[in-house]
């Protein structure tokens, strides 16, 4: 039962899931990305600094103020949410009509400060922090075996994926969001305050890394650096779903958790450059990416 | 009632004193002066690069920068922020139409905010722009130019704006469209709405407007009354160098 055609059934699905928990976190920083190059433009390089800031900012409510998990789930989120909201108003607004790369190098530095002042703090081993009573134990499934928070991470990220994309495609405050992102000088004439809608929306995307960071504490270790490993691969998802593409970016970032968990599994000394090769290959075929729209 | 009556078709809806604008160095607008009376439909006619479009767009504040005075139904607009225009009851109609690629017909519609409380109501939209009601699913862009044109009227008639900034909605239309067009402004000038109109197709502007600014170098270079059309073509052609 646990071998066909010789293949170890618990070793590949074990793999899948690994692949499917890190597509999770893939999709939601992949969609904030998205959401924010979508509409400010901005190629956001804070954006894996941040996720290390909610993981930290659980952490922290834990430690000094006593509030566990659920709380932090919902909490974190805003907190880095309104933190991202001060980044905009007063350190990229000032930028905005400047060069991209001046963004892009700004939120770069953001990172490399964000991360310099926590390894500074806390070292740079990381810290440990407890998967919450209620999503402890697991479920034993035919073929593997299924920890209950990891399964939680991944419906949980689903659901804010979805709930998000339907906001941007299917409601009145994304449709704001669509055509400002094409055109937000003739919105304004409108009479929509376009910049309040980038800041609430830089906001958002933060706060997606954020939440992401929470969702990630139990799993792996509390450190500086688990922004930056992860950051260089959810720009090449974005790439590869197309740059700011709201549902590419989703389904992009848990299909390339899938390919690497299969890797993982059938050729493992690949497993950490098949996203990149995947990326080279969608460039060379369809350069404004798989959902991207051609300029 | 009648005096009350009077003194509102009188009412100046627009005024513009001595407007620059700029785009980055480069000076567009030199000093416009007009006035636009409620119920008027005025035309910028001029050759291109004149600064009709600059002088919507600098009215809308979409320029780089804009000094002088741009007093809109009483108020002064000169230092208010592009949104908070809009809100004053100004309908602004890009020459590019800037109907939105990722949004379908029905979203385009209902996109601007309402900036007055009596504009028409999506049914009345539809019942003056059949073919909108058809294809309200489509994606906007994929309409052909001429419903394009009709989506970005119909887009700023249901927000309630009364005065509206039309800049050359007859560019590259069908004689048949056009007609339409014109029917639609004769319509909204019956319904007592204000209407600044660009425009190249003097054929289609002269029969329906009631004065005529021409343009130059970023100057009004002669305002002409629609009485005065006959006595005035020549001059006029040679401002427009036809």
């Amino acid at each position: 039962m646990a071998e066909f055609l010789g293949i170890n059934l618990f070793g590949l699905f074990g793999q899948l899931l690994v692949g499917l928990i890190n597509g999770s976190f893939y999709a939601l920083l992949a969609l904030g990305l998205a959401i924010i190059f979508g509409l400010l433009k901005i190629i956001n390089f804070s954006q894996g600094a941040l996720y290390m800031l909610g993981a930290f900012a659980a952490w922290m409510a834990l430690e000094y103020l006593q509030l566990n998990y659920w709380y932090a789930l919902f909490l974190v989120p805003i907190v880095v949410g309104i933190f991202g909201i001060l980044l905009e108003r007063f350190l990229i607004r000032p930028i905005a009509n400047e060069d991209h790369l001046y963004s892009l190098l700004l939120t770069f530095g953001i990172a490399l400060i964000l991360q310099g002042l926590f390894t500074d703090w806390y070292g740079s081993s990381g810290l440990p922090y407890a998967i919450p009573e209620e999503l402890k134990g697991g479920t034993r499934l035919p073929f593997m075996y299924l920890p209950n928070y990891r399964a939680w991470i991944i419906v949980c990220s689903l659901a804010v994926c979805a709930l998000t994309w339907f906001m941007i495609e299917k409601t009145k405050l994304g449709a704001y969001l669509r055509a400002g992102t094409e055109n937000p000088q003739l919105m304004q004439a409108f009479g929509i305050n376009v910049p309040l809608i980038v800041t609430l929306t830089y906001g958002f995307g933060v706060g997606l890394a954020g939440l992401a960071g929470v969702l990630a504490a139990p799993v792996y270790s509390v450190s500086p650096e688990m922004g930056s490993s992860i950051l260089i691969v959810v720009f090449a998802i974005v790439v590869i779903g197309g740059m700011g593409s709201i549902g590419g970016a989703i389904l992009t970032g848990l299909a390339m958790g899938i390919v690497e968990g299969l890797t993982k599994y059938f050729y493992p000394e690949a497993s950490n450059t098949v996203i990149f090769l995947v990326m080279v290959l969608v460039l060379l075929t369809k350069p404004a990416g798989l959902f991207g729209k051609e300029a | 009632m009648n005096a009350i009556m009077k003194a509102q078709s009188t009412r100046e809806k627009l005024r513009i004193a001595d407007l620059h604008a700029f785009y980055g160095e480069s000076h567009i607008l030199h000093g416009i002066d007009l006035q636009i009376c409620q119920g008027e439909l005025v035309t910028l006619l001029g050759r291109n690069g004149s600064g009709r479009s600059t002088t919507l767009r600098a009215i809308m504040n979409m320029v780089g920068s804009r000094t002088g005075s741009v007093n809109i139904n009483g108020h002064e607009t000169i230092d208010m922020p592009s949104h908070q225009i809009a809100h004053l009851g100004l309908g602004y109609c890009p020459e590019e139409r800037g109907i939105f690629s990722s949004l379908n017909v029905e979203e385009n519609l209902l996109l601007p905010p309402s900036v007055r409380s009596d504009g028409m109501s999506v049914e009345e939209i539809y019942e003056m722009f059949p073919n909108l009601a058809e294809r309200r699913k489509s994606q906007g862009t994929r309409l052909s130019g001429g419903e394009q044109q009709m989506l970005a009227m119909a887009r700023i008639l249901r927000t309630g704006a009364n005065i509206l900034l039309l800049d050359e909605i007859t560019e590259g239309l069908a004689p048949v469209i056009v007609q339409k067009l014109a029917e639609v402004l004769t319509k909204l000038k019956e319904r007592g709405l204000t209407i600044l109109l660009v425009e190249q197709n003097f054929r289609f502007a002269a029969p329906i407007a009631d004065r005529h600014y021409v343009m130059e170098h970023g100057h009004i270079a002669e305002e002409i009354h629609a009485h005065e059309l006959k006595a005035k073509t020549e001059l006029l052609n040679t401002y427009l160098g036809v």
